[in-house]
């Protein structure tokens, strides 16, 4: 058998959020935060995977980048950046008007993407910057009874032993695991530096094939049990004076019993 | 009007039958906690999220997993509020591969009829406990700041920017303790039973033969600093730091009062320091009682990682920097000279 002539898929979703450097707003209703006419992006963490997913077919490992995002036809853009990127094509699981979708209910959709695209490695952001939930890539690991490494720093694929080697950003320092193929990883910061996408390929990733499908066809229920009752802006703190010496910083940590 | 008094007094039973249901479900929670240990230890974390447990108003019991990990299992045992410990022992639940815990816990699940199952929000929790709660069909709650409710729970969103309130009428609550909202428990004055859990090896030595995961090495960063998320105080330092070399400054102030050391994006992006120090919206999030920002201008990407400080002191020589909305101490000035003189008037003052 000739590795390197096998296909080895490489499944990345990805989020379209409100850019990280917006200041959001609570909606007056505190069922949400504003969302309307406000810049989106795709979740930074998101990025970093799909760079690290463009990087193993550079490096000869991967020979395919599959895009997956669930929303909106929105999210379609997120799609086509990503291809843009680097990605080969995408998936768009249409969602319609529902956008409060929980990581529950994106893991079984990329589980059931996983059964019929069969991937080697599905990477995925650590967390998403909206709902910092922290949960989809140990959700669709533990549906799919396959290993997983969070919070990769550092991954290297081994095909001769069908395997891959992740560093962990623990708390406190790093480790490393050796998983066995097929595989989740989801990524921490340290990973990558995203690329640029450039104008030619931006201009490519529009043509490129992009498969649609909907929760429905998939035989996924996306509703949650979980349900929102309100959101409110976080209790405001209001800067204390100035002091003009470190004596007056000194006695002010003594008054808060810091020292 | 005879019917009309029959019906108010079925309703009137039947209010009582459902407030008897109500009292009995009740009584019947039970919440457990999965520690996190060194084997030896119970990590501190740990007892900050017994206490968010106890707010559900149900016994409370602890699962201590590993390998050669009875010590940690009997100083559990002696936490104030913990009911029972079970103690799972196997070579395959070394270093809290989620893989093999998870199996544990649903099994635990199972057997106990747990109604929540909490973790405290740190790497080690936010590792496994959605492989636990995909496995038993319901969602999880990431970083709880407040219990309101047995299914009602408060936790941030947009790293901090708002704050949800969600209810959940998942059979198991499951949920992630940020651990600064919670005060900990008394690890002395408890007397719980230590219950060995004999059913666990079978389960375990499936799911590592099953996932094909190996744990390979560590490597622990060796510092007597405490670590950045759980530190009591933190010093950090951004772009008007200038170079990684004058961090020693930082490193000198946080030694003297048995901080950690962090850094805004800023001073991460221009190479000053590793991304692991990054405190901010895609860095860590820190709630230390003091917050000693230096030479940070205070984007909203690095408040959202420390505005719930205790005590916020900036150090700037900028007098319009936004960190000084938030600061409840603020000196304007050089940082170059204020740092080491701030770090000798520490050390005189202790």
């Amino acid at each position: 058998i000739h590795t390197y002539t096998m296909s080895f898929k490489v499944l990345v979703p990805v989020k379209r959020v409100i850019d990280y450097a917006v200041k959001i707003r609570v909606r007056p209703d505190k069922m949400g935060v504003e969302t309307a006419n406000v810049k989106m992006s795709i979740n930074p963490f998101d990025e970093i995977a799909v760079e690290e997913a463009i990087k193993m077919k550079e490096a000869g490992h991967a020979s395919e980048v599959i895009a997956v995002s669930l929303g909106p036809k929105a999210v379609q853009d997120t799609i086509r950046g990503s291809i843009a990127m680097g990605a080969d094509k995408g998936i768009h699981v249409d969602t319609g008007a529902v956008t409060d979708i929980h990581p529950l209910a994106v893991a079984k959709v990329l589980k059931r993407l996983a059964e019929t695209e069969k991937p080697n490695l599905i990477i995925l952001g650590k967390q998403a910057i909206d709902d910092d939930s922290n949960q989809t890539a140990q959700m669709l690991a533990g549906l799919l009874n396959w290993p997983q490494a969070t919070f990769a720093s550092k991954v290297v694929v081994d095909k001769a032993t069908n395997s891959v080697k992740v560093t962990r950003e623990i708390d406190g320092g790093l480790e490393t695991l050796s998983l066995k193929m097929p595989a989740i990883i989801s990524c921490d910061l340290r990973l990558n530096e995203p690329r640029y996408a450039k104008l030619q390929n931006i201009m490519k990733s529009k043509k490129a094939e992009l498969k649609v499908h909907t929760p429905q066809d998939l035989g996924v229920d996306i509703s949650s049990k979980i349900k929102t009752v309100s959101v409110e802006e976080p209790a405001k703190r209001t800067g204390g004076a100035k002091v003009d010496s470190v004596e007056a910083i000194v006695q002010s940590l003594k008054k808060h019993a810091l020292i | 009007m005879f019917r009309q008094v029959v019906s108010t007094l079925r309703l009137n039973q039947y209010t009582l039958i459902q407030n008897n249901i109500n009292y009995a479900r009740f009584y019947s929670n039970k919440c457990l906690v999965v520690a996190e240990h060194d084997n030896n230890n119970i990590m501190p974390s740990t007892l900050n999220t017994i206490t968010a447990a106890t707010k559900i108003g149900a016994p409370v019991v602890l699962l201590v997993a590993g390998d050669k990990c009875s010590g940690a299992a009997d100083k559990a045992s002696k936490i104030k509020g913990v009911t029972t410990v079970f103690h799972a022992d196997h070579p395959q639940l070394a270093h809290s591969l989620p893989e093999t815990l998870a199996p544990v816990v649903i099994g635990l699940k199972e057997r106990q009829q747990l109604t929540h199952i909490f973790t405290p929000a740190t790497n080690f929790g936010k590792n496994f406990i959605p492989r636990v709660a995909a496995l038993l069909d319901v969602g999880a709650v990431s970083d709880i700041t407040a219990i309101k409710s047995e299914d009602t729970f408060t936790h941030p969103i947009y790293a901090g920017n708002a704050i949800a309130t969600v209810q959940t009428s998942d059979a198991v609550k499951i949920g992630t303790i940020r651990t600064t909202a919670f005060e900990k428990a008394p690890a002395e004055g408890g007397a719980a039973n230590v219950e060995a859990l004999d059913w666990v090896a079978p389960l375990v030595e499936k799911a590592a033969a099953d996932t094909g995961v190996t744990w390979e090495s560590a490597e622990i960063v060796k510092s007597e600093r405490p670590e950045l998320t759980s530190a009591r105080v933190v010093i950090s330092g951004g772009r008007g730091m200038k170079s990684g070399e004058n961090f020693k400054l930082l490193e000198d102030l946080a030694d003297t009062m048995g901080g950690a050391v962090g850094a805004s994006r800023a001073a991460v992006d221009s190479g000053f320091v590793s991304n692991d120090l990054q405190v901010g919206q895609t860095g860590k999030v820190v709630a230390p009682e003091l917050y000693v920002a230096v030479g940070i201008s205070g984007a909203i990407q690095h408040l959202a990682g420390m505005k719930d400080s205790k005590v916020i002191v900036a150090i700037n020589k900028d007098p319009e920097a936004p960190i000084f909305q938030v600061a409840d101490v603020g000196l304007v000035g050089d940082l170059f000279k204020v740092v080491p003189e701030l770090t000798e008037a520490i050390k005189k003052a202790k």
